[in-house]
């Protein structure tokens, strides 16, 4: 039971984990918390969905076009709205992204409607492995963590030694002087949120292939993201991955052995004691200050 | 070169610059001596764009092109590069990542010559060339800071108060690169300081800045024997009385 309870947690985790690392991205060169993030990623699920079953694309065109669709979204929306506010704050660019939240989810229930659809997927949830003793994993879990896997290390990479992801780390720290070394701010910003907007869409698949397709399919993954990458530190793509498999595994075992009902509680709780006990988080690698 | 002509600059409602015209002459140093307030780094700031919609009158040209009302970015792409006051580093990347920073837009093979040329002049930052930033000392950050404007390549150089917070030994060995800079590169340079002696003492042409206005301009010479400059920024006094204070208050001519 633990065992299985653990590896299911772990395979939950992955999709909190991607959606951690889509917040933690624009997090990390622009400190805004993304909450249309969520809905991004939903209606890029929805441009899948219609490739797939209105135009009866195979799997591998319909989620490329999905994925470019997502990086156009969020490039067009930070160069639409975000990019657009005068004299920008911090929490005014919040409350922009929760104005787009709501935007995106009218969109989608205008455009597909609210009822709930089944998400073609080319890997079953169905087909299980045997990891030794009782202890079983399936097809998608699998291939959730693998990607979610994947992509945490292809984007620890383009942060650490590619030109434009150590641009991108310059952006957020010191926009002004990044400036002055040519740095074109608006693109990186743009690029940024092109990035994470794929991210969460990898994410949005992978759980709309284990649920049903509808406009309120992320908002709690969202959420548990959210509470992913507060629980990593904000800043940390290693720490937003970590921090969605321990989410992942906590509220599985809260759920096995305590109460599956109050299950969803976990997240919320898990914000708030980090916020009391390390408010920077469990791995993030603040810099700190000279005085 | 670089010619500012007549500019005007608002903060708001309060004019920092009052009409400022200047010219850059080539391969040399100008200096730009002023109190705090008197809006040095304003005029670099206005000259690099980095003020919203500002200068509000007059123009900025290099060679042909008007660079005012240009992006940061577009003049930095012309060749100017600027070293801020208090250094700006990218504290939180290490030595290496900052000085690649500043070859952004440059092709990576060209910038590994730039790389060797600059811990050349600053060997202390190729020992720490892995070290984050924002763990250097003041003066190695001013190093960092001035190597990572050397990585563009500039035509012209404007510096701003780079010996600010530094020790007196330090101010000497960065004014000796910045001359070495000067004179084996031949890039133009625009040196914004308070340290006014040691500034003259590495110009070729200086201005002295009061209340957004240049009041005086000269050769160091020129500008050493002034008996104001003499009196209010090297800090030499005329006439001392035999108890050892001023006998009276000089007024500046130029007011």
């Amino acid at each position: 039971m633990l065992g299985q309870l653990i590896t299911s947690g772990i395979a939950i985790g992955a999709t909190y984990a991607l959606m951690a690392l889509a917040m933690v991205i624009i997090y990390k060169t622009s400190e805004v918390l993304n909450f249309a993030q969520g809905d991004m990623a939903m209606l890029s699920a929805f441009v899948a969905y219609m490739c797939l079953s209105t135009y009866g694309l195979g799997f591998a065109m319909s989620f490329t076009l999905a994925l470019a669709f997502a990086f156009a979204l969020g490039a067009f929306l930070e160069f639409a709205f975000l990019r657009r506010a005068k004299e920008p704050n911090v929490l005014g660019l919040i409350i922009i992204t929760l104005g787009l939240e709501m935007m995106l989810y009218g969109l989608a229930s205008w455009r597909w409607g609210s009822d709930q659809k089944d998400f073609p997927f080319p890997v079953s949830d169905f087909d299980v492995y045997q990891l030794g003793g009782d202890v079983v994993i399936s097809q998608l879990n699998l291939v959730t963590l693998g990607v979610a896997c994947a992509l945490m290390i292809l984007l620890f990479v383009f942060f650490r030694y590619t030109k434009v992801g150590v641009a991108m780390k310059a952006t957020q720290q010191n926009q002004q002087a990044a400036r002055l070394m040519g740095i074109r701010v608006g693109r990186i910003m743009m690029l940024t949120w092109g990035m994470s907007s794929v991210v969460g869409a990898c994410a949005a698949f992978l759980i709309a292939s284990t649920d049903t397709l509808d406009p309120n399919l992320m908002w709690t993954p969202q959420l548990k993201g959210f509470s992913a990458a507060v629980l990593g530190g904000m800043t940390s793509l290693v720490g937003a991955v970590l921090g969605g498999f321990i989410l992942g595994v906590v509220e599985n075992l809260f759920g096995g052995y305590v109460s599956v009902e109050f299950k969803a509680v976990v997240a919320f709780a898990v914000i708030v004691l980090i916020l009391c006990v390390k408010p920077s988080g469990l791995f993030a690698k603040h810099y700190v200050r000279k005085v | 070169m670089l010619q500012v002509k007549n500019i005007e600059t608002l903060y708001g409602l309060v004019m920092a610059l009052r009409g400022v015209s200047l010219e850059l002459p080539e391969n040399k140093i100008t200096a730009i001596l002023g109190s705090n307030g008197a809006g040095k780094s304003t005029l670099c700031k206005t000259i690099m764009g980095m003020l919203d919609d500002q200068p509000d009158k007059g123009t900025i040209w290099l060679d042909e092109t008007r660079i005012d009302k240009k992006d940061t970015e577009d003049i930095v792409n012309l060749g100017l590069a600027y070293v801020p006051e208090g250094r700006e580093v990218f504290e939180e990347l290490t030595v290496l990542e900052n000085l690649q920073m500043g070859a952004y837009t440059r092709k990576t093979s060209q910038a590994k010559d730039d790389l060797k040329r600059v811990y050349e002049l600053f060997p202390r930052l190729k020992e720490r060339q892995k070290q984050l930033a924002g763990h250097l000392s003041g003066g190695e950050q001013q190093m960092l800071a001035i190597g990572r404007a050397l990585m563009m390549r500039p035509r012209i150089m404007l510096l701003d108060e780079p010996s600010l917070g530094l020790s007196p030994l330090l101010v000497k060995e960065i004014f000796g690169t910045i001359q070495r800079v000067n004179a084996e590169y031949g890039t133009t340079m625009l040196l914004v300081e308070q340290n006014a002696a040691m500034a003259l003492k590495n110009c070729h042409y200086g201005y002295v800045m009061e209340n957004g206005r240049f009041v005086l301009a000269g050769t160091p010479e020129e500008l050493m024997a002034d008996e104001d400059v003499r009196e209010f920024y090297l800090g030499i006094r005329s006439e001392v009385s035999v108890k050892g204070y001023q006998r009276y208050k000089r007024k500046k001519r130029w007011r």
